[in-house]
């Protein structure tokens, strides 16, 4: 088997497979549970300056 | 002390060095490469023997932020922006009358060309994007820039890098790479400036007192890290002489033209999507005054963008020598990408969400809402134009030059003008920008600009790609080259006269900022009166006698 095919075998299986978990993880990641508060405080971090300080 | 001798003796070695690649130089255009670098190793070296106790300064002052380097920025993005779109109007009128190359080869298309698109790119948009990031890097970590000394030299190292890209392409340099022409000494500068870049933005982050790291800084560390990976793989390349300015790329044929085109969109993907989102997703918060409409959102359109832009670059290779596959590959992520993108537009859209009002209010606003919309235009238009069928009529053709225009003046350049609008009052420490009024005349002139550029480019694609396709009975082509030349030529003048309202509007920012910068105010009517009718803020009138005192009606 060439390099080629080699590394086109591995692109279009554990590699793929690998990126796909991957992504799916760091979306899921935003689901978890107390997530919404921790992105409201988040969120309002870039006004913080003009209250408290 | 010791330390200004070191750099300062430093910097006249590499004055030294420059004058010997200039004696050196094995053709005019590398020693004058060599030359202007020698004269700012020397302007340097005199800045920092003048401005000794300089970084004496900048160490101890924690309590405020650093914001020199970006108010020289704003300036610097209103500079370029004004030369980049001056040379973009200048080679419209060249494509309608080629009178206009002037019989000079410093002055052909194909030399200005580049000097449009990297001014306006790199020069317009880097410096938008270098100065804002060390704008917001600051504020939403609540921490002073780090290494102070290094933030300088990145934005001065920066602006030797535009000179010499912009004075290479005119003396005739180039590697001939979509976005990447200047040749290798230029790209190892740049190389080095980013890395410094990098430090900085990085540096301010870890040193961070807020706990959390904002969205915006995720997109603009994407922007420096991936930036600073297309440049290296895409410039490999082995110079001809160390004292000429030609090399011969790693890379040959259709491996070549993937790597290019694989650096080519993901310059669109992370320099003129990635870094402007960051800017979005500070700027439109803060002046709606409203937090963003979806955190979470926005950090999945962060991972979406970065797990598919990446493969999308294969479209602009359809129909070439590139494997199938790859093509199909790229056509498919490239669809894939309507997604975020969209998932982006309407997070920025409906962070006004309950303040719809400040569009008709608020000129900032608008025009950030206009950038929005047109975000999410040639975020659909682009898919489209990847899907091969599509692709088949529309490449080559002037359709492309209208969706890269619809993206960069209306996406890059409205975001662009808006946040220096909101950043010029503030950086000079002013009462209000010198007039909001003209930013609306702004705000016209540029949308009647975009339409008249967009839409004769269409209808120029469009004639071109059915002109060059159409086979008459006897099975050969009806139309020579010339003839589709000759039938978009009023489509030319049209973009020319668009391209011609969006400089105006430029012109008219140009002069709102530095009468900005300046301390003026312009007498104007303010934006929204105060609304109030004497006539009407009075008591009801006393009810009628006869209908006596316990008379009242039964509505009441």
């Amino acid at each position: 088997m060439s390099r080629y095919e080699l590394l086109r075998q591995f692109a279009d299986s554990w590699a793929l497979l690998g990126m796909c978990l991957l992504f799916l993880g760091l979306v899921g990641w935003t689901f978890r549970p107390g997530a919404r508060r921790h992105h409201d405080e988040a969120a309002k971090l870039i006004f913080r300056s003009d209250s408290d300080d | 002390m010791p330390a200004t001798l070191a750099k300062s003796g430093g910097l006249f070695l590499a004055m030294i060095i420059a004058l010997f690649g200039m004696a050196q130089a094995q053709d005019t255009a590398f020693a004058v490469h060599m030359g202007i670098m020698a004269l700012a190793a020397l302007i340097a070296a005199l800045a920092v023997m003048k401005g000794a106790n300089l970084s004496g300064q900048l160490a101890d002052n924690e309590h405020q932020y650093d914001d020199a380097p970006v108010r020289w920025g704003v300036i610097a993005t209103t500079f370029w922006g004004v030369i980049g779109l001056l040379a973009g109007l200048f080679i419209a009128l060249q494509l309608a009358y080629p009178v206009l190359n002037l019989g000079f080869e410093y002055t052909t298309f194909g030399r200005l060309r580049p000097l449009h698109t990297s001014a306006v790119i790199f020069a317009f948009g880097g410096n938008a994007l270098i100065c804002t990031s060390f704008f917001v890097v600051q504020r939403t970590c609540r921490a002073r820039l780090a290494f102070p000394g290094m933030a300088r030299f990145v934005f001065w190292g920066y602006q030797l890098f535009i000179v010499l890209a912009a004075t290479g392409y005119v003396l005739g340099v180039t590697e001939a790479r979509e976005y990447a022409e200047p040749e290798w000494y230029v790209d190892l500068w740049l190389t080095v400036v980013w890395v410094a870049y990098l430090l900085v933005f990085g540096g301010t982050i870890i040193k961070r007192r807020e706990p959390h790291i904002y969205v915006a800084n995720w997109f603009y560390l994407a922007f420096i890290i991936t930036i600073a990976m297309l440049h290296i793989v895409n410039n490999l390349s082995m110079p001809a002489s160390w004292a000429g300015s030609k090399s011969y790329s790693a890379f040959a044929g259709v491996q070549d033209a993937l790597t290019q085109w694989w650096y080519g969109h993901n310059a669109v993907g992370f320099f003129l999507t990635a870094g402007f989102l960051a800017m979005m997703y500070y700027f439109v918060p803060k002046q709606a005054e409203r937090p963003v409409y979806s955190y979470r959102l926005s950090i999945i359109h962060f991972w979406s963008l970065i797990f598919l832009y990446i493969w999308a670059g294969p479209h602009h290779l359809h129909y070439t020598s590139l494997p199938d596959w790859a093509q199909s590959l790229g056509m498919v992520f490239s669809v894939m990408l309507w997604m975020p993108s969209w998932g982006g537009m309407i997070n920025g859209l409906m962070t006004l969400n309950g303040a719809w009002e400040k569009i008709r209010t608020d000129p900032i606003i608008r025009m950030m809402v206009l950038a929005l919309a047109f975000y999410g235009m040639s975020t659909f238009e682009g898919p489209m134009m990847s899907i091969k069928s599509v692709n088949s009529l529309s490449h080559y053709t002037d359709w492309t030059i209208g969706h890269v225009h619809s993206g960069a003046l209306g996406w890059n350049g409205m975001i662009t003008f808006a946040c220096m609008y909101y950043l010029a009052p503030r950086l000079w420490n002013r009462q209000r920008l010198y007039s909001l009024r003209l930013i609306n005349v702004h705000f016209w002139l540029a949308t009647a600009g975009i339409v008249f550029y967009t839409a004769s480019m269409w209808v120029a694609g469009l004639t071109q790609g059915l002109m060059w396709r159409e086979y008459g009975a006897d099975g050969y082509l009806v139309n020579s080259f010339a003839e589709t030349i000759a039938a978009i030529h009023p489509m030319y003048l049209l973009r020319a006269f668009g391209g011609s309202l969006y400089l105006a509007g430029a012109l008219v920012f140009a002069w709102n900022i530095a009468m900005t910068i300046a301390g003026r105010l312009r007498q104007e009517a303010p934006m929204t009166e105060t609304p109030y009718n004497a006539a009407a803020d009075r008591p009801l009138p006393a009810p009628a006698r006869s209908a006596g005192l316990g008379g009242l009606q039964p509505a009441e």
